[in-house]
């Protein structure tokens, strides 16, 4: 069924019978977040319809802005608006806020430290529509940005959280998005979403899982089945790619005989290579292997099939896993 | 000369005091090119004379208080013109004159490629393609606090090569900002040398993108402080000033020089090069 704001094709996550969702968290979040703050504008270059924004556009008109199929302009826009003291929160998909737009993130915005909010549609492999929008190497781009902070959020409740708790962050924000009918992963009563900082999900000594986005959904999952398996994992969220929470990574090697990273994202220059400089940073010798997509061009298909091919399903994860010990 | 600007748009300004004004503009420029030995001067040379209209007839701002919110704001998208700017702060009195002497030497806030951490500077430039698209982002926010403030944003012929200028231009008019003006500077060259790719006709591309257009001659200061004024209509329509301007104005040894987009000059070059400004001889 659908309605106004919420997009129902190609959600993000798979569906999991009696799990509890929430219909666009992020345009809802914005929504409630411009109720309180009058120096929150929204921006998207002709993706409203599909980055969940509209619940936002319908309630502040004036203080919406649709740039048309022109994104180095909305993020140069966005830097301007923000050069007044306002903090514009942009919509369109991963591969042109990235690909497209890199230079205006780059230097009208982290280069002036701007607090400019971008949120970035089909992270990874989460559409049919091959290369061209999958942003499968969006994180590995924007960690590289000096002053840039990288967050791929897991579900509904941290989406809901990060909206308002990122508005006063300085500098730009790259935000991965979850976007349509998002199912609720981590309790809203007990989850606290911080910028820079990873959660401890579960506990275990055997295998330690990093996980990142929606990823850590099935994480989660994956460890469940290997605990009937005999094999005790423990899984890290660390949704804040960047400033990486370095601490709670060698905290959880120490814990445990081997790391895990798991990521919707090539395994070069994301959340396993952070993991991996955290390691040789901090001299913390302990095995690691980098599950995520591979380095190269991704097929069009179903994104259930190619998830599957490509490694990202539960089955997948925890066979991986389990091959390890 | 004393510093005049001010809050207020000031009543008509005499040709002669603007005219003077670009004369001391190129005075600083050569002042700090000298000590450097090389720099982007034909184009500041050429960018004086609407420096000084705009600073100096048209721009509402307070030098002692360059953050002051309703002010009008100054977008130079080609950073490499810093040297203009420079001297144009200087002349305003938003920099001290003296600090000019420091342009282009390690740690000093006047680089060879303009910062916003320098007082007086609204955006890093530089990356040509920039300057309009941030330059309408603020003309939104001003117009959504209410605030009466401008926006003229410099831009170069050759920047009109970057796709990102048009989907600004686009913008423009579709958001009705006719509080923004283009001062489009056509020097006729570029990094490659004289102008790589024909971008004219430029007046009439403009008025294409729906910018209520001029073209004037960028070194007749009356002309363009004429232009500036029109720009003042609120028409709903962004206004584009397309300003021909000559690399090296003022120093008939650099008019004359095959164009160059960044100049190397000897030591010895200078002393004449400040005698053809004066007008001493040359």
């Amino acid at each position: 069924m659908a309605s106004p704001g919420v997009s129902q094709s190609m959600a993000a996550t798979e569906a999991v019978a009696d799990r509890p969702t929430v219909q666009a968290p992020f345009g809802t979040a914005l929504r409630a977040l411009g109720h309180v703050r009058a120096d929150i504008v929204g921006l998207t270059a002709d993706l409203a319809k599909y980055t969940d924004v509209l619940p936002f556009a319908e309630a502040f008109p004036a203080r919406f802005f649709n740039v048309g199929m022109a994104e180095q302009n909305m993020i140069a826009m966005a830097a301007g608006l923000a050069k007044t003291g306002l903090v514009p929160y942009c919509t369109t998909y991963g591969v042109f806020a990235t690909r497209r737009a890199y230079d205006f993130v780059a230097i009208a915005c982290a280069h002036s430290r701007l607090k400019v909010r971008i949120f970035a549609g089909l992270p990874g492999l989460t559409t049919s529509y091959g290369g061209t929008h999958q942003a499968i190497e969006d994180l590995a781009l924007m960690r590289a940005v000096p002053g840039l902070t990288v967050i791929d959020p897991c579900d509904a409740t941290e989406m809901t959280q990060l909206v308002p708790a990122i508005v006063d962050v300085d500098g730009p924000v790259y935000v991965r998005l979850v976007r349509g009918t998002v199912p609720v992963v981590l309790d809203p009563a007990r989850y606290r979403f911080e910028v820079g900082k990873a959660r401890r999900l579960r506990e275990g000594r055997d295998v330690g899982l990093v996980s990142t986005g929606f990823m850590t959904d099935r994480a989660l999952q994956a460890a469940e089945r290997l605990a009937a398996q005999g094999i005790d994992a423990a899984v890290l969220h660390a949704s804040t790619l960047k400033p990486f929470d370095a601490e709670a990574v060698v905290e959880l090697a120490g814990s445990v005989t081997r790391l895990v990273t798991i990521e919707n994202h090539v395994v070069s220059g994301g959340l396993g290579t952070a993991v991996a400089e955290t390691l040789v940073d901090h001299r913390v010798r302990q095995p690691l292997t980098r599950l995520g997509l591979p380095d190269q061009w991704l097929e069009c298909g179903s994104v259930a099939s190619l998830q599957d091919k490509y490694g990202l399903t539960v089955d997948r994860l925890t066979e991986a896993i389990r091959g390890l010990i | 000369m004393t510093a005049v600007p001010t809050r207020d748009h000031p009543a008509t300004v005499p040709t002669a005091v603007l005219r003077a004004r670009a004369k001391s503009l190129r005075r600083h420029m050569l002042r700090m090119a000298s000590r450097l030995g090389e720099g982007y001067i034909g184009q500041g040379l050429a960018i004086a004379d609407v420096l000084a209209a705009l600073y100096f007839s048209e721009l509402r701002y307070d030098p002692r208080d360059p953050e002051w919110p309703d002010r009008d704001r100054f977008v130079l998208s080609t950073g490499h013109y810093s040297i203009a700017l420079w001297a144009a702060l200087a002349e305003a009195g938003v920099i001290p004159e003296a600090e000019l002497d420091s342009y282009g030497a390690d740690g000093s806030r006047l680089p060879m490629s303009t910062l916003d951490t320098t007082p007086g500077v609204e955006v890093t430039g530089g990356s040509l393609g920039h300057g309009l698209g941030v330059g309408l982002g603020m003309a939104l926010g001003l117009r959504l606090a209410g605030r009466a403030a401008r926006i003229f944003v410099e831009l170069s012929d050759g920047e009109l090569q970057e796709g990102a200028t048009w989907e600004a231009a686009m913008a423009a008019s579709h958001f009705r900002l006719d509080h923004v003006v283009a001062l489009n500077d056509c020097n006729g060259i570029q990094a490659d040398g004289r102008v790589v790719l024909d971008m004219e006709p430029v007046a009439a591309k403009w008025r294409a993108f729906g910018w209520d257009t001029v073209e004037v001659d960028g070194n007749d200061v009356e002309a363009v402080g004429d232009a500036l004024r029109r720009s003042r209509e609120r028409n709903g329509r962004p206004k584009a000033i397309v300003l021909r301007t000559l690399p090296g104005k003022g120093v008939a040894t650099l008019e004359r020089r095959e164009k160059a987009h960044f100049m190397r000059v000897e030591p010895d070059e200078w002393a004449q090069f400040h005698r053809e400004l004066e007008g001493v001889d040359g």
